[in-house]
């Protein structure tokens, strides 16, 4: 199966002399988390596939961040941000695609006022745009009717207003798409965000992913879809708390396209 | 003698003015103890902000049932305060009814009449939203940060709303001139009826207390506003077309941060360097905000504007599990700890005394500040474009860049990333691995 893949790096690129049409952020969730290393190579077949001239910038790669920032450490953000953006430019990248709305989020909109000026797009809108120019075909395959619900990631959704992407995909399965009492603008966290990932909850009645898949849960869906890494793991954690693991799968739109296509 | 009802008016209309005007002057000053900020960017898109948000209300809207109440009491404010315009000329020059002299009856009896009708719908809708405060008591007028003095708050508004509107139309109802011309008497010629029975000279009583209580109560309670959560119907305004114009997700970049930054990553920089003559002294005194004066004006504006309806609250994904975290205490706790420290300037001849006291652990705890997951459903719900999560990043900043008080879990994500570029323990040499996996 990996030998299937097709990664090449940006050193690679460069020194046959060349540029890739985009480059691909694998993001520290893609690279080391196990359930999301699944997504990012769900997405890299889709790319091989749709014959996209794609790199990554491999170990070169730190994280963009967010976190930090996000926690309130201004410095080491900044740190980091300076760092890739030198790399960046050094490569003189011009366009990147990322499946992390936190990734997408600082580097589209906190990278360019240290420097680091890029197009930037969330995979499923760069699968999107690979679909409209009839680079990616998408076929129903096993999810054709299957109920599903997307979950909007607050850093795709809210923060940079990315709602219809993710939910054309889903429709192009020909799957029954259904939404959740909180959706788009008033969707509900996982609960990852703002460095909450890393740490406990504070003391509360309840957990947040846990409210928020109660929610999924309500309106019966067969599939939660998600767009980004840690929604997937707290809503994965949040069907698991729920018992619910043998009726609901938690899949990224990636993976969806990818398995509807047996890739 | 006979100037004295208009000499009294002046007096209280003047005593009125002034006093609004010394605590819009506070109100100022204390928005001026802020930092700057530049915020003179796009101004056609403020603009169409501040019409869309505040003047049309776009986002009340959202929760239809509040908002289409709340767009009645609103343009039954606007369109009923024309009216102040002729008592305070009536009240001035011992008029009556001056409008009558410069219109013609039917457009006068329009005008009147649209008043009575609004007047009316605004007195349903107020006794509707006590209603919803006090008989249903929906959640958000309910939460923890509604102590007495906010609960009091908006049911004092909602009681001087009842009282004024019903003055106006009292004072209608027993207006025997005016309820001859039957010209805009829509609503106060049904309660002139309770009043068949009265003499001529009990009703021309009646008329003219309802008449004085009707405009002292409108300047008491122009008087009220600076005290009260009510003066978003001012500064609504400001705020809307001040309001954050970039993506919700984008935090801002520290720039005295930057230029360290830079000078770090800079091969011919020189560190020791001294600064060069003249040159000043840029880094800043404190990293993030423990205090009001180390947040932007903005922020301390937005402090002001808050209403308390606690939709912010309402959707925040901590305080729907229970955390402590209430985007609406930390809007309400900035501003009574920016009035705080006005009164401590006024009580110390303009300068601020140190009272040991401070917005962060004595107003807002760290636990607060910790359960924020920066999802920005706070500043979406808003609708009049507060953003409490700006305040909540920049007491984090200083927590951690002044204070190194970050949960441990946090320090070791931080640590992580420092060492090897993750916010787990992974070496960075492996991050293709999932390739070959």
């Amino acid at each position: 199966m990996s030998e299937t893949l097709k990664v090449p790096t940006m050193a690679e690129y460069m020194a046959q002399g060349k540029q890739p049409e985009v480059l691909f952020w694998v993001g520290c969730a893609g690279s080391f988390d196990d359930r999301a290393k699944k997504i990012t190579k769900a997405f890299v077949k889709l790319l091989n596939n749709a014959n996209v001239d794609f790199a990554v910038l491999g170990t070169e790669e730190s994280c963009t961040g967010d976190p930090a920032k996000r926690a309130g450490n201004e410095f080491l953000f900044q740190m980091q941000a300076v760092t890739n953006i030198e790399v960046l430019n050094a490569y003189e990248v011009k366009k990147i695609v990322t499946a992390c709305p936190h990734c997408f989020n600082t580097i589209k909109n906190e990278y360019p006022g240290l420097g680091g000026t890029y197009e930037v797009m969330h995979h499923t809108q760069f699968l999107k745009t690979l679909l409209d120019e009839g680079r990616l075909t998408i076929q129903g395959g096993k999810f054709k009717g299957k109920r599903i619900t997307f979950h909007d990631p607050c850093y795709l959704g809210r923060a940079n207003n990315v709602y219809q992407a993710p939910r054309d995909l889903i429709q192009k399965l020909e799957a029954e798409l259904v939404e959740m009492k909180n959706c788009r603008k008033n969707g509900l966290c996982c609960g990852a965000g703002g460095a909450q990932m890393f740490k406990d909850a504070e003391k509360g009645d309840k957990e947040v992913n846990v409210e928020r898949t109660e929610q999924a849960l309500n309106i019966k869906p067969e599939i939660i879809a998600a767009g980004c890494p840690f929604c997937n793991t707290m809503m994965t954690d949040g069907v698991k708390a729920k018992e619910k693991e043998s009726d609901v799968d938690v899949m990224d739109i990636a993976e969806l396209i990818a398995n509807a296509q047996d890739l | 003698m006979q100037y004295l009802p208009n000499i009294l008016f002046a007096i209280i209309l003047i005593v009125a003015i002034g006093y609004f005007a010394k605590n819009v002057k506070s109100l100022i000053r204390n928005i001026k103890l802020g930092k700057d900020t530049d915020v003179s960017d796009n101004k056609p898109q403020r603009w169409k902000n501040m019409i869309m948000i505040a003047l049309g209300q776009s986002k009340m809207v959202r929760r239809p049932v509040s908002g289409i109440l709340h767009v009645i009491v609103y343009v039954g404010f606007i369109i009923i305060n024309m009216e102040v315009l002729e008592i305070i000329l009536d009240g001035l020059f011992g008029t009556h009814r001056v409008g009558l002299r410069v219109l013609p009856i039917s457009v006068y009896g329009f005008l009147i009449g649209t008043f009575e009708i609004l007047a009316c719908l605004v007195f349903v809708s107020v006794i509707i939203f006590w209603i919803r405060r006090n008989i249903i008591k929906l959640a958000r007028f309910w939460k923890s940060e509604m102590t007495s003095w906010p609960k009091n708050d908006g049911n004092f508004i909602l009681y001087f709303e009842m009282v004024l509107m019903s003055l106006f139309l009292i004072m209608n109802a027993a207006d025997l001139q005016f309820q001859a011309l039957d010209s805009g008497n829509i609503i106060s010629k049904h309660i002139a009826l309770w009043f068949s029975g009265f003499s001529d000279s009990a009703l021309h009583t009646i008329e003219r207390g309802a008449w004085w209580l009707h405009i002292i109560g409108i300047l008491t309670f122009l008087n009220y506003l600076y005290f009260s959560k009510h003066l978003h119907i001012l500064l609504a305004f400001p705020n809307t077309f001040y309001g954050n114009l970039k993506p919700k997700g984008q935090m801002t970049n520290v720039e005295a941060v930057t230029k360290e930054v830079m000078m770090m990553m800079d091969p011919n920089a020189d560190p020791f360097a001294a600064p060069e003559e003249g040159a000043e002294e840029d880094v800043p005194e404190k990293f993030g905000a423990s205090d009001v004066q180390d947040l932007n004006w903005v922020q301390l504006l937005n402090a002001y504007t808050c209403t308390e309806c606690g939709r912010c609250t309402s959707e925040c994904p901590a305080n729907q599990t229970g955390k402590k975290l209430s985007p609406r205490k930390i809007m309400m706790d900035t501003r009574d700890r920016l009035e705080e420290v006005g009164k401590n300037i006024d009580a110390n001849k303009g300068e601020f005394k140190e009272d040991g006291k401070q917005l962060l652990n004595d107003y807002i705890s760290t636990e607060e500040l910790w359960a924020c997951t920066s999802c920005n459903a706070c500043v979406e719900a808003c609708p009049v474009s507060i953003d409490p999560l700006s305040i909540i990043l920049e007491m984090r900043r200083y927590l951690v860049m002044e204070q190194s008080a970050a949960p441990t879990e946090l320090n070791n994500m931080m640590t992580n990333i420092e060492n090897n570029g993750a916010p787990w323990p992974y070496n960075q040499m492996d991050r293709l691995n999932w390739k070959n996996e």
